[in-house]
């Protein structure tokens, strides 16, 4: 098999999730995007692995670590996402900015609240049910 | 103990006692009495003594070098100078000192800060006293200036008052207006003479055998005729008197009225042959004397604050003394500082009573209120004793003090060749016609100003006293006790002159006449105008309608002096400062601001992509590795 | 495939294969790449979130297909389980634990979306023309599969077991992590009403 297509077909995952990390504002969203961005590695990995025929198959073991890197990650990325849920009531990514400079960086993050006005209580009641479920 | 011992110790007891009283004050408030009464007795007990043994001898001089300056010939020197002036002006300070505070410890009662107070009262007395001994410029100059510093603080003592902070730093500042010339005045006669001591410089230019004479002695006599005037609160550096009056009472009754004020008078006393040899010099002091005195006593016509009067009234008598300096008689000028010194001093003591039991310093407001006479019968006594001094009714002291000035001024001005060598008969003439005019005008005043305070013939007064705090018996004593040398300190014209340079003090008939019939006019005239106003029912000040209206309003101002000062010092100095800072704003700060003004665009600019998205950072982030990426390939594949 | 690519259409390896002449295997991968793009397309591009992460399921899928293709069993194997059994399903529950919206949601994307758009399309033209250029005389060897199971095992318990226990220690403070960022805590609800 030409070599060239399964590098192409990474390069083009590679690049169409990095639209999605770039474009999308859902978080959640943004993390499946670096999921997509992970797989074309993968795949890179194991095509190059199997064109040198490595005896230690080092390309398929590193996909091996890549596959659980990335369930690690997306473990840490999903609690983070719920805890910023949980405490700003939102996970739109252009609307977490209170690392911005200069004044009104709080103000800007008080400014996100009446756009958010409908989720805030819901997010409490959230908060609320997982800590009671919590034990 | 001898003499010059007993002399060292009279400035230094009151010097340690307000050194103890700053440091323990605080700490020990009860011993802070005892602390500033007696150590300032004891120096009173040594001045007399003192005094007593110098008996118009032989000046005694003791000195010890106290610091070298560049010059070798020319040291500072710690040198005491007793003649018949130094003793007799001290053993007075010595004294008022003493009954002010007396008079304190009852008068600041109830004062918080009555320990700093005595012990810069204290202080004040040791530089006084310093001043009167010592023998050396530099060091007068130190005692002048400690002397300043003190009434800086007394007068700002009630410094919760803006009247009273204002007032003290204009008194500091007016004074330090004049201080300046005056230092460079010593510096000029001490480089022309050879030497700080003022008995060598004196002794130079009086004696016969010395072949000296000063080079600029019309320079030098006016430069210190400045810090004098500053200190002696002359025209036109008197403004500071008036507003002085906001220090406690008994602080006016000792720096303002009876021996700071009369230190500018005592200088110039010393130094007198400096002054003599210069008849410009001479005249000026004229001028400025006889403007003095005459200015002052219409200002005090139509004054209203009972101190304030006392105050003008203090110019004008402080002019006096000026005006017979000025022909040359010092003898008589020392005469009138003593007396008036005593006379000032109860007048002052007994207007501070009389204020606490009118509860108002307003003679306005006092002529309105009832029994004023009867609730404080000394201060009554005592002022119009004080009065009668002032006004120089005959026998009181003032009376002999200024025929003594006449006297002078009348034999300088009509017999030429028999008043000491310099004065100018014009002065002489001038002196003559402002003492006239002054002994009917001080006649006036003291008459509207016991008429104003007391008189009410018919208990016609509306008005009930309100109830006085009580006055205290040391007060009571105290006016008693100034008042014996108010009455009779004039007697004194038979021994004194044998402690001063020997002339006549007595008071003849001719001038004796013709000065007491003008005091009497002015007194008749005011209590007819003031019994016209007391008839018609118009408020009963008598000044009104001596000065006509306008006159009145501008004598009550001082004349606007402090206006033209502004208009003419002030308003520039302001106009001046603000066209610095306007340059400094609209100049200096625009090459600063500009400066700044492209690094803070650039910083704006910078901040603006700072916007807290992650995504635009990123975005950012990846563009550039791309660029980076795109450049490598082309430079490795040299495309 | 770009333009870029278009004069390796017509060369010529050394053992006579052409890409003008492909295999079975080439034209099936090359169909389920197709399948591959098209989902990860529609998934970064999809308003209903719910049906972006089941796009990112038929684009991991497609993968695992891929895999195989290539003579990689195991990792098929384990892409399949991993990714399309717990990644997803974790996905999922992230969206439905913030409150995703079923229906379509309009503020899917960002106002980021052009410049991501032009940086993304700049990316894939620089990589596709760099990797074909560089590979575009290279062809795998299928013949002997190279990922079987057995030496795969082999060597990631032989030569690999060291960086494997550490990763297994990372998994686990992962796992901690995770526990102790999402545990709730007394003041979130309290600062969240803040």
């Amino acid at each position: 098999m030409h070599l060239v297509h399964p590098a192409t077909l990474a390069v083009l995952l590679f690049c169409v999730g990095l639209y999605g990390v770039l474009a999308r504002r859902n978080t959640v969203l943004v993390l499946m995007s670096v999921e997509l961005m992970l797989a074309a590695v993968s795949l890179n990995l194991v095509a190059f692995d199997v064109w040198l025929a490595d005896e230690l198959h080092s390309g398929q073991v590193f996909t091996l670590f890549l596959i659980a890197l990335a369930a690690a990650e997306i473990g840490i990325g999903l609690a983070i996402v719920l805890l910023v849920y949980r405490r700003r009531g939102t996970v739109a990514l252009d609307r977490l900015r209170a690392l911005r400079d200069g004044p009104g960086a709080d103000e800007a993050a008080e400014a996100a609240g009446p756009t958010d006005a409908a989720a805030r209580p819901t997010a409490i009641d959230a908060a609320r049910g997982q800590e009671t479920t919590t034990p | 103990m001898t003499t010059t011992t007993a002399a060292v110790l009279v400035p230094l007891l009151p010097f340690a006692a307000a050194a103890l009283i700053l440091l323990t004050g605080r700490a020990a408030p009860g011993f802070v009495r005892p602390l500033a009464v007696l150590p300032t007795l004891a120096a009173t007990a040594l001045a007399v003594l003192v005094a007593v043994r110098q008996g118009g001898d032989a000046p005694l001089t003791a000195a010890t070098v106290l610091t070298p300056t560049g010059d070798p010939a020319l040291p500072v020197e710690l040198a005491l100078h007793l003649d018949g002036f130094a003793v007799l002006v001290a053993a007075l300070v010595a004294v008022v000192a003493t009954a002010v505070q007396l008079y304190s410890t009852g008068y600041l009662r109830d004062d918080p800060r009555y320990p700093s107070y005595a012990a810069l009262v204290s202080l004040f007395t040791a530089a006084m006293l310093l001043v009167v001994y010592t023998d050396d410029l530099i060091v007068l100059l130190v005692g002048w200036e400690v002397m300043g510093i003190c009434s800086y603080f007394l007068v700002g003592h009630y410094w919760e008052r803006p009247a009273a902070r204002a007032a003290s730093l204009k008194a500091f500042l007016v004074t330090k207006l004049g201080d300046v010339p005056f230092l460079i005045g010593i510096l000029v006669l001490a480089s022309e003479a050879g030497t700080f001591r003022i008995s060598h410089i004196v002794n130079g230019l009086t004696s016969s055998l010395a072949d000296f004479e000063l080079e600029r002695p019309t320079l030098v006599a006016l430069l210190l005729l400045v810090g004098v005037a500053g200190k002696s609160a002359q025209l036109p550096l008197h403004t500071w008197l008036p507003g002085a009056m906001a220090g406690p009472t008994p602080v006016s009754a000792l720096i303002h009225a009876a021996t700071m004020v009369a230190a500018g008078v005592y200088v110039v006393a010393r130094l007198l042959p400096v002054f003599t040899s210069s008849t410009a010099a001479l005249l000026v002091l004229a001028v400025v004397a006889a403007l003095t005195a005459v200015g002052a006593a219409i200002a005090a016509l139509a004054q209203d604050d009972l101190k304030r009067v006392l105050a003008y009234s203090t110019i004008g008598q402080l002019g006096l003394m000026a005006g017979a300096l000025a022909v040359g008689s010092r003898d008589a000028a020392v005469f009138h500082l003593l007396t008036h010194g005593a006379f000032k001093a109860l007048l002052f003591l007994a207007a501070g009573v009389l204020i606490t039991v009118a509860g108002t310093g307003s003679l306005g407001v006092m002529a309105r209120t009832r029994d004023i006479k009867r609730r404080a019968p000394d201060a009554f006594w005592a002022m119009t004793i004080g009065l009668l001094a002032l006004a120089a009714i005959p026998p009181f002291s003032g009376f002999f003090s200024k025929e003594a000035i006449l006297h002078a001024a009348e034999t300088a001005a009509l017999d030429p060749a028999g008043a000491p060598a310099g004065v100018p008969a014009a002065g002489a003439w001038l002196v003559l016609v402002a003492t006239l005019l002054t002994a009917l005008l001080t006649a006036a005043y003291a008459t509207r100003l016991w008429l104003m305070a007391f008189h009410d013939p018919v208990s016609a007064r509306p008005e009930p006293l309100p109830q006085p705090p009580a006055v205290s018996g040391v007060t009571t004593l105290v006016l008693w006790l100034l008042a014996v040398p108010a009455l009779l300190m004039g007697l004194g014209y038979r021994w004194l002159p044998s402690w001063l340079d020997g002339t006549s003090l007595a008071p003849t008939l001719g001038t004796s006449a013709v000065a007491t019939g003008a005091a009497v006019i002015g007194g008749v005239a005011t209590w007819a105008a003031w019994r016209r106003r007391y008839e018609m029912d118009e408020p009963p000040d008598p000044g009104l309608s001596l000065l006509g209206s306008r006159f009145h309003r501008g004598a009550a101002a001082g004349f606007h002096l402090d206006a033209a000062t502004t208009a003419l010092a002030a308003r520039p100095t302001e106009g001046a400062a603000r066209l610095t800072r306007f340059l400094d704003r609209a100049v200096v700060d625009t090459y600063v601001r500009g400066a700044a003004a492209l690094p803070g665009l650039l910083g704006h600019l910078v901040r603006r992509a700072q916007n807290g998205n992650a995504q635009t950072y990123l975005t950012v982030l990846v563009a550039a590795v791309i660029v980076l990426l795109v450049t490598t390939a082309l430079a490795s594949t040299g495309g | 495939m770009s333009a870029g690519a278009l004069p390796v259409l017509a060369a010529v390896g050394e053992s006579g294969r052409s890409v003008l002449s492909p295999s079975g295997v080439e034209i099936v991968f090359l169909l389920v790449a197709v399948v591959v793009l098209g989902a990860a397309i529609l998934c970064v591009t999809s308003r209903h979130l719910v049906h972006a992460a089941l796009y990112l399921v038929v684009a991991l899928g497609g993968l695992a297909v891929e895999y195989l293709l290539l003579t990689a069993e195991f990792i098929a194997w384990v892409q399949v389980l991993i990714y399309l059994g717990s990644v997803v399903v974790l996905l999922l529950f992230g969206l439905m634990l913030t409150r995703a919206p079923i229906g379509p949601s309009p503020d899917a994307d960002s106002r980021n979306k052009p410049v991501a758009l032009v940086v993304a399309l700049a990316a894939a033209a620089t990589l596709v023309t760099l990797v074909v250029d560089a590979f575009r005389t290279t062809w795998i060897d299928l013949s002997t599969p190279h990922g079987r199971s057995d030496a795969l095992g082999e060597s990631l318990f032989r030569t690999w077991v060291l960086p494997f226990e550490a990763l297994s220690v990372l998994l686990l403070a992962a796992l901690v992590g995770a526990i102790v960022i999402s545990r709730a805590r007394r003041d979130d609800s309290e600062e969240g009403r803040r």
